[in-house]
């Protein structure tokens, strides 16, 4: 049996609730195949008997289930390229001409998912930063807590690893482990990793350089998008940078950003950050073929 | 833009060669290095292959000695070449790329891992100039 009307509206609330993820009507084949592993994991003859035990007073630990089955967690190394060479080629050179009596850049990957983008940072920086005596120190959060784990693990299947991953830093960064492959000890010290729904009050953090909050808006609705570009901005320093991802923008959600170009990327700054740096885009790594760029 | 698929295996040949079609290759094949080489020295400059994905086993010249050939051509120094093999050890990906590989691919692979290849060495469609 498909899931009922009354039970999709029943997760679409939970979900929201928990998570800011907005499940509109015509998601329900989405929720429905979603929930159908749990509900046989629990022992449930469908869908619909398995959200009836979510309403139970002990379905705590089964509605947070809930919620992770429906974030979607799809990343990639280097994902969608212009970001990072961005970052490589510009920003991390702009960032390292202030005077800065820490030599501390401080990155937050903001849904990090299973950790592609944060481990991404720190590669470019132990190629761009460290060498020049510098410090990165990434935050990698997100909301899930396999996501969380799976990041602190840092490890990645061979199929995982051809996504997007240039060889010459596969087997510089990572070891092979089993069938898969393990991140560097290098590269995990660079990286703290802890749940962080976007959508609650934010523990203390520190104040970023960069923020990564890529592909997450695209899941909320519009006052959702505003209040956690609200809360970024908080947390990020008034010259520091936003990268948003491909079909993200703060264009008619929040005013107090303004864009820059650097080569064929656009990056989000506080209002106010000064005019865009003109440093010219290198390649994601000298290591990397020549072809890039 | 052309690239040539160098695998001992047909079937490998057409699922790779099939792929890069997708992508808007037009396809060589060859079925061992010394056959690549061979295709390869028959092309006028203009014809050349801009890639080549490049198996590690095959008989009469395997992957390796193929790849380290090719990089001693001057005529062939703008040749992007791909390892796509089943050989995965940590050694063997930094051997193929210190002899002068640009990319390594680890078979089994997927459409989405070959176009992410592309495009990590700029020859996905979307980047290239007519
Ligand atoms: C598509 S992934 C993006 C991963 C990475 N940033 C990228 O661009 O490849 C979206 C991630 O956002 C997380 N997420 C969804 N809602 C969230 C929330 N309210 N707070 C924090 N993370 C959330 C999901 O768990 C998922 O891992
Ligand atoms: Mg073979």
């Amino acid at each position: 049996m498909t899931l009922s009307p009354e039970a999709f509206r029943f997760v679409a609330d939970l979900v929201r609730r928990e998570s800011a993820i907005v499940l509109e009507t015509g998601k329900e084949y989405l929720v429905d195949s979603r929930l159908r592993s749990l509900a046989v994991a629990a022992g449930d003859a469908d869908v619909n008997a398995y959200v009836d035990r979510l309403r139970r007073p002990d379905g705590a630990r089964e509605k947070s289930k809930v919620v992770e089955a429906m974030t979607t967690n799809e990343t990639s190394w280097f994902r969608d390229r212009e970001p990072f060479q961005a970052l490589s080629g510009t920003i991390f050179q702009e960032l390292m001409q202030r005077p800065n009596a820490s030599r501390t850049i401080r990155i937050w990957s903001a849904a990090c998912s299973s950790g592609q983008e944060a481990y991404t940072i720190a590669m470019l920086a132990a190629e761009h930063v460290v060498p020049l005596g510098w410090r990165v120190e990434i935050v990698a959060t997100d909301l899930a807590q396999s996501m969380v784990d799976r990041t602190r693990e840092g490890r990645y299947s061979q199929l995982e690893i051809g996504r997007g991953m240039p060889a010459p830093l596969l087997v510089k960064y990572f070891q092979r482990e089993g069938t898969g492959w393990k991140v560097s000890d290098q590269l995990r010290s660079m990286v703290r990793v802890q749940t962080l729904n976007l959508a609650a009050p934010y523990p203390p953090m520190p104040v970023f350089d960069i923020v990564f909050l890529r592909n997450v808006l695209i899941y909320f609705d519009a006052a959702t998008k505003k209040q956690v570009l609200g809360r970024v901005r908080q947390v990020l320093d008034p010259q520091g940078y936003l990268f948003l991802g491909g079909a993200e923008t703060t264009l008619g959600i929040d005013d107090s950003w303004e864009r820059s170009t650097i080569g064929r990327f656009t990056v989000n700054r506080p209002r106010g950050a000064v005019a865009a740096p003109t440093v010219g885009t290198a390649p994601l790594s000298g290591l990397a073929a020549r072809k890039v760029i | 833009m052309r690239a040539l698929v160098i695998d001992d295996s047909r079937a490998m040949r057409m699922m790779i060669g099939r792929l890069l079609t997708q992508q808007g290759f037009e396809i060589l094949q060859a079925g061992d290095g010394q056959e690549a080489l061979d295709v390869l020295g028959a092309c006028e400059p203009h014809e050349l292959p801009v890639l080549c994905t490049v198996d590690w086993n095959m008989p009469v010249m395997d992957g390796l000695t193929f790849v380290q050939s090719a990089r001693k051509r001057t005529e062939l120094r703008d040749l992007t070449l791909m390892m796509v093999t089943t050989e995965s050890e940590n050694h063997q990906v930094v051997r193929a790329l210190a002899a002068g590989a640009h990319e390594y691919l680890i078979k089994p692979f997927t459409a989405e891992a070959m176009a992410d290849k592309l495009d990590l060495l700029g020859l996905d469609p979307s980047r290239r100039v007519a």
